[in-house]
């Protein structure tokens, strides 16, 4: 396609050097390194940078400034946060079960790094194109209740307990809507693997081509993903005002930090598969046979598309987070049980129906 | 004093809410019974923040001890120092000279609108939205930009004194005051949109923490709390003190008695202070500001009470002089304290975020409950 800045070319030179100077197997393991390295730096990237825009886009809200006075506009606030983070004394409660207090928020985090794996962040950088992709993610997804639980119970303090129990039931019930709203997108692209969907919407992205059920499943994905990485209005888990801070009371400096990155990372993964399933991921918007007008549109690096909708979804989510007040745990499993779930099920017969007829574009 | 803090025999979960919490708005303490999540009982523990004002007020004089009362409900602080300084004319038996009665409560009613906005950002942040406490806080720097410049100070003005105010009102009040209520009139349409017509928002606040007329009387509630009740308790018709029997307000009633109820209260009370601003900002007579009084003042010996309606609710103050230059016993009857004894029974049944929307809606300030 003659990208422009394609990462596929350098990614290919890479592991081409490093076969022609190494063997395979020492190939292999040099790539796991560095891949694993690329992650923990995406890790810590993207979290400084979405606590960073959090706190702006809070600022923009709330006719205030926000963070402005480390480093121009406040860019290395969130540096400075994990410095003080880092030196804070990271204190275990007694009483507390230590092993899994202190193996809480890694599994948070590790959950967090895991959902990276799939994700194709620009046209050839992707660090597994694994065939169940979407599969995966919503497998591993679930894992983070468990770290959640872990630290709720463990913490021996009875508002992480309740803020634990809260998202547990709040998890294990949003990603069934949420599971929902991605097969709807599944029936259409037939196939779970990440490159896939997004090539199957080289000629235009799902949430235009996928009629009226793709915008449905969208809206209901768009909350059930809020509910499920623990974002206001959902945030009973932590509800400031109610349980102080929920499940994380008792945490404090990197273990704190721990659970804090995981919980952006999260919100950035939920949204990077938001854009890959309905937005094309890193197709840039392509319409049916305008063919000079997508190949404009090609001119824009792919890396470009995926952040700029992923960002922007991000800001929704956020955008949420500063306007709405909280629901109440029994109101939040009646939106789940007795509306999103019932027409999410309706939505992915009738997607099923388009998918089946080609009603789709 | 206190049960043994953990589970109950039944198996139920007894946590403290408090004196440390962001919900408490300071240091109340409640001991919550849980069953799950739903509450079984709510038990206020009181005293973290009593500094024995009333006691206090004995070994002070007339003049000094409304000074004190300032940091019992510091959000009306004017409206205390007002309840106080009628009390003691009243003991006097002096007139007020008529600039003086307008300036009172001109800036009373100031007062209970910033009261009112500080407590809806703080209650629209009990529910979770952080975004209402700052735009609450924008309007309230207005009106206490206009109090600092009149008082010299911003939250506890010690404006009003016996015989008066203590000093005439800054050229610009009165410039300031009707910019300020342009801008207020817009504001609370934006209110409005923001958070009363959200529908989380509704959802959480419709039929929760139902006080029902018979019991916000026995439980001796006042105020917007008892009015979203149907209660009529508004001092200011019932027994008018300055010259609210000439202006034009409305008593502002709901029937349902939850929570909804009582944030509309609040709400509609703003725009009816507003009205009472407007009828009084550009009729504020010449004249003097403080009617001479002695130095040293003396009540005669007797008991003089005296109410008023501050933004909570129902204030009355009791002094009983011997006729020396300090009361001999002063009772402070406080409207949070009252409003606080209803929680329990409103509570029960709830969920903890039924709790913390209706502790919201009771708009309580802990040093005026502790005092």
């Amino acid at each position: 396609m003659g990208h422009m800045f394609s990462l596929e070319g350098i990614t290919n030179s890479i592991q081409n050097w490093l076969n022609s100077t190494f063997n395979s197997t020492w190939a292999l393991l040099f790539e796991f390194v560095l891949v694993g390295l690329c992650a923990i730096g995406l890790f810590a990237t993207l979290g400084l940078i979405l606590v960073l825009m959090e706190r702006r886009v809070a600022a923009f809200m709330q006719i205030r400034l926000g963070p402005n006075r480390v480093g121009p506009k406040g860019m290395f606030q969130s540096l400075a946060d994990t410095i003080k983070l880092i030196m804070k004394e990271g204190l275990t409660p007694d009483g507390a079960d230590k092993f899994l207090f202190n193996l809480a928020p890694y599994v948070a985090m590790i959950v967090a790094m895991l959902l990276l794996a799939p994700i194709a962040f620009a046209k050839g950088f992707q660090i597994w194109d694994i065939n169940i992709g979407v599969l995966y993610i919503s497998a591993i997804s679930s894992i983070s209740v468990i770290g959640i639980l872990m630290a709720g119970w463990a913490s021996n303090n009875k508002y992480s307990l309740l803020g634990a129990m809260r998202s547990g039931a709040q998890i294990v019930s949003y990603e069934l809507s949420a599971g929902m709203a991605v097969l709807s997108i599944i029936v259409l692209t037939g196939s779970l693997k990440i490159s896939d969907i997004v090539a199957s919407q080289a000629d235009g992205w799902w949430i235009f081509k996928g009629h009226i059920p793709a915008i449905i499943s969208f809206v209901i994905f768009i909350i059930a993903v809020t509910a499920e990485t623990n974002r206001a209005p959902f945030d009973l888990a932590e509800a400031e005002s109610e349980l102080t801070a929920g499940f994380h009371t008792e945490y404090s400096g990197m273990k704190f930090a721990l659970f804090f990155l995981a919980e952006y990372i999260n919100i950035f993964i939920v949204c990077a598969i938001g854009a890959t399933l309905f937005f094309g991921g890193w197709m840039p918007l392509h319409i049916g046979h305008w063919e000079s007008f997508n190949h404009i549109m090609d001119y824009i690096p792919s890396s470009v598309w995926f952040f700029g909708k992923t960002f922007f979804l991000i800001f929704l989510i956020m955008w949420f987070r500063w306007t709405f007040p909280r629901l109440r745990v029994d109101q939040l499993l009646n939106l789940e049980w007795k509306y999103l779930l019932p027409i999410s099920m309706f939505n992915l017969l009738l997607m099923t129906l388009v998918a089946i007829m080609g009603w789709h574009f | 004093m206190f049960e043994e803090i953990g589970t109950t025999a039944e198996g139920d979960l007894v946590i403290n809410m408090g004196p440390q919490h962001p919900a408490t708005h300071g240091v109340l303490h409640l001991l919550i019974t849980l069953n799950g999540e739903t509450i079984k009982k709510v038990e206020p523990h009181l005293g973290y923040i009593h500094r024995s004002i009333e006691k206090m007020c004995e070994s002070l004089t007339y003049r000094q001890f409304i000074y004190v009362t300032s940091r019992m409900d510091y959000l009306s602080a004017h409206i205390n120092n007002h309840c106080c300084a009628l009390c003691v004319e009243k003991g006097l038996q002096i007139e007020i000279p008529s600039r003086a009665q307008v300036i009172r409560i001109l800036v009373d009613e100031l007062t209970r609108i910033a009261s009112h906005e500080l407590w809806w950002g703080a209650m629209a942040m009990d529910l979770g939205a952080f975004t209402p406490f700052f735009y609450a806080f924008r309007e309230r720097e207005t009106i206490n930009d206009i109090m600092e410049e009149t008082s010299g100070a911003r939250l506890t003005m010690n404006y009003i004194v016996p015989g008066g105010v203590m000093a005439d009102i800054h050229p610009n009040f009165q410039k300031r005051v009707k910019s300020f209520i342009q801008l207020f009139k817009s504001k609370v349409d934006e209110y409005d949109e923001l958070v009363t017509g959200n529908v989380i928002f509704q959802g959480r606040m419709k039929g929760v923490g139902v006080l029902s007329k018979e019991d916000a009387i026995s439980y001796g509630c006042t105020g917007p709390a008892a009015r979203g009740s149907g209660v009529n308790c508004d001092i200011r018709k019932l027994y008018p003190y300055e010259i609210y029997n000439t202006l034009e307000f409305d008593e502002i009633l709901e029937t349902a008695g939850d929570s909804f109820a009582r944030y509309m209260v609040r709400i509609r009370e703003m725009k009816q202070s507003i009205r009472i601003i407007e009828q009084l900002i550009d009729n504020i007579p010449e004249g003097d500001f403080q009617a001479k009084t002695k130095a040293v003042l003396k009540l005669p010996k007797g008991e003089f009470y005296q109410r008023v309606e501050t933004a909570r609710g129902e204030l009355g103050v009791y002094i009983i002089s011997e006729g020396g230059t300090t009361p001999y016993r002063i009772k402070f009857r406080s409207p949070g304290f009252s409003n606080l004894s209803a929680l329990d029974h409103i509570a029960r049944a709830g969920k903890i975020g039924d709790l913390v929307a209706t502790m919201g809606t009771l708009d309580l300030v802990i040093p005026d409950i502790d005092r």
